[in-house]
């Protein structure tokens, strides 16, 4: 009863607020969505506002709810780490483009374990979130782990509790190398969590401080926060059959390794991409909005804000260990995707 | 003349004195009228918004809802059972553990406690009433849940959980996070309340009975047992019912430490999901259909326990009541 008040409420402020600033300047752009690209957009606004004089009002509420928002036309773009499928554009009026590359890493809590020291195959990750394998001394594990002094005890596995982007890119990321997985749980903002000792949390700080309280625990979170909260991820076997540790090199070999041209309306994810040195689990943040805008004015502002950003924002996005589109991809966005808004 | 005038002017100013506080009294009488009115349009508008939204739900799933342990978002396939369950064990858990506490403190507050503390230590509970939910949440995940899975779910899957059938309420991996754990947190938030109503029921014995009884050479606790409570029945069951209350509702907090899985686990170590707590955590990225209207639902099913049991609660206060009038 008191969610739905509560939720009818912020709702209602949400509108109010959001409707108050659009009277004020008529400049300032909004929007709503994916808590991922959430640190690189506020550097970027940041950025622009002191070179244009022009702001943007950015909301992190998860991918769902940018969709949802953009959809009730009440922002003027939309963000999500699961990229809208290209009927749903198609038959919406919208287009979308990818903005940003990260990485999603699987975290543990496991004493005596160094970051990046464990090392795990693709398909014991699977079995572990599906619950096979529900103990850490499992001789699958041990087989990859020859030396490190992994405790023998029960593995808690730890998820998100709320509808996320990043399980999207990590449940995606599953079913790929997993056939039993996609067969059994598929993938999407959120699933059926299959394993019987899933603890869920909400956000991925809500991931995160779980995994760091349970001990033997191991989840999923952006590298952000594992690099934030100073967890220990591990090592993953990738599409190559190699080991590679998560930084913004792994995350910019699988990137380039995937061409977006090939998919209708850019609609893919990056996971399990080819290249030896490539990140299996990186993910992108996809930015939608409308063909036919209402406010023709503010979709363009919007496009210049992601034109300086994607051209001029690359160091930022850097400093903060996400991976910059590379420029053939800019240039086709361009092209391509940018052409198609109409802003007269 | 001059009193003449006097009075006359008196009278006038009598009446239009009047007339100013008939006004007043009835706007006093409309405006009151419309407080109480607007209670009753909310709770109406609550119920009719609640049934509209979970009715999709409703006709996909039937009654049935309310009885399927089924949660799949991307089967779209919903039943209530998993939240009902873990709202009304984690609640129960709250209950069981809180009441003997409150009791206690309540007695201790009102007949045993040196005078000189009986004011401090009656604030200290009440304002444990006062810590936001939230707060609760967060000492019970960041302190609570270690201490809990490195200390006290050892001990009881060691002890408790060597006896046959209870044993399994007590088995499983010992992770801190659960049901168990989201009941001692609710029992926390729900004892202030539980314990301020018996110590308030507990004042009103006459002192003649309880004098009485000792003079005949009571000990305390038979006081307690044959004075006091029988006394106070009526208040003390009003009481833990008014905590159920607050239990049943509770999210922030159970979210935190409920470990918010989708399904059922006969070990209170397991974690599970309240109706709050899954309420709290999707309806933000709820899409419209019959995700949100099976979400609607579950507040509906929510919305109906805690009225059944306010009901019952008031109902047998009721009957108490009834009961002690024909005595005296």
């Amino acid at each position: 009863m008191n969610i739905n008040l509560k939720k009818a409420l912020s709702i209602a402020l949400l509108t109010a607020t959001a409707t108050a600033t659009m009277a004020v300047s008529a400049a300032e752009m909004t929007g709503a969505g994916s808590s991922f690209i959430y640190p690189v957009l506020s550097k970027w606004s940041e950025a622009y506002k002191a070179k244009t004089g022009n702001n943007l009002n950015y909301q992190s509420i998860g991918s769902g709810g940018g969709i949802k928002q953009i959809n009730a036309k009440t922002v003027d773009f939309g963000a999500t780490d699961d990229p809208v499928k290209a009927d749903d554009l198609q038959a919406k009026g919208q287009v979308q483009f990818p903005a940003i590359v990260g990485g999603v890493v699987a975290v543990v809590n496991l004493d005596g374990v160094k970051p990046g020291e464990l090392k795990l195959s693709p398909d014991v990750l699977a079995k572990i979130f599906q619950g096979v394998i529900i103990s850490w001394n499992d001789k699958r594990i041990l087989a990859l782990n020859p030396g490190v002094n992994i405790p023998a005890n029960v593995i808690n596995v730890v998820t998100r509790s709320d509808g996320s982007g990043t399980t999207a890119i990590f449940t995606n990321y599953l079913s790929k190398v997993s056939p039993s997985w996609k067969e059994e749980v598929g993938f999407g903002k959120t699933v059926n969590w299959p394993a019987t000792s899933t603890v869920s949390g909400k956000g991925n700080e809500g991931v995160a401080a779980n995994v760091t309280r349970v001990k033997n625990s191991i989840g999923y979170v952006e590298y952000a926060f594992a690099k934030k909260n100073n967890m220990t991820y591990a090592s993953l076997q990738n599409a190559e059959g190699k080991f590679v540790l998560p930084d913004d090199t792994t995350f910019a070999a699988a990137a380039s390794g995937t061409d977006w041209t090939k998919f209708p309306g850019m609609a893919t994810f990056i996971t399990n991409a080819p290249g030896a040195n490539a990140w299996p689990i990186t993910g992108a943040t996809f930015i939608v909005m409308y063909k036919n805008p209402s406010d023709k004015a503010k979709a363009a502002e919007v496009m210049k804000f992601f034109d300086f950003g994607l051209k001029q924002g690359k160091q930022l996005a850097t400093d903060l260990d996400y991976v910059p589109l590379p420029d053939e991809t800019i240039n086709y966005i361009e092209k391509t995707v940018w052409s198609q808004v109409i802003t007269k | 003349m001059n009193t003449m005038s006097s009075i006359q002017k008196t009278t006038i100013r009598n009446e239009s004195k009047s007339k100013v506080q008939r006004f007043q009294d009835g706007l006093f009488l409309v405006l009151s009228q419309f407080s109480a009115l607007f209670v009753l349009i909310v709770l109406l508008g609550i119920i009719i918004s609640l049934i509209i939204n979970a009715m999709p739900a409703l006709k996909e799933f039937g009654l049935g809802f309310f009885v399927s342990s089924d949660w799949d978002i991307n089967k779209q396939k919903f039943g209530g059972l998993i939240s009902i369950y873990g709202t009304l064990v984690s609640s129960f858990i709250a209950l069981v553990i809180a009441t003997p506490l409150s009791f206690g403190i309540a007695l201790f507050l009102t007949e045993i406690c040196p005078i000189s503390l009986r004011r401090p230590l009656g604030i200290a509970v009440e304002l444990l009433a006062a810590v936001p939910s939230i707060i609760y949440g967060m000492f019970g995940l960041f302190i609570f849940a270690p201490v809990f899975a490195d200390h006290i779910e050892p001990a009881l899957s060691g002890t408790l959980g060597k006896i046959p059938y209870i044993g399994t309420l007590f088995s499983g991996a010992p992770n801190g996070i659960g049901m168990l754990c989201a009941g001692l947190i609710l029992a926390l938030m729900i004892l202030p309340f539980i314990a301020a109503v018996m110590r308030d029921v507990f004042e009103i014995v006459p002192p003649m009975l309880k004098e009485s009884a000792y003079g005949l050479g009571c000990t305390t606790w038979e006081v307690a047992r044959y004075i006091v409570l029988p006394y106070t029945k009526a208040g003390v069951v009003g009481g833990i019912m008014l905590g159920l209350g607050r239990a049943l509702g509770e999210t922030m907090a159970v979210t935190f430490v409920i470990g918010n899985a989708q399904r059922i686990l006969p070990s209170l170590f397991a974690p599970g999901s309240s109706i709050a707590s899954t309420l709290a955590n999707q309806f933000g990225e709820a899409e419209p259909g019959l995700h949100f209207s099976s979400l609607f639902a579950l507040g509906l099913a929510l919305f109906v326990i805690t009225v059944t049991i306010l009901s019952l609660a008031k109902f047998m206060l009721i009957q108490m009541e009834k009961k002690q009038g024909s005595k005296s």
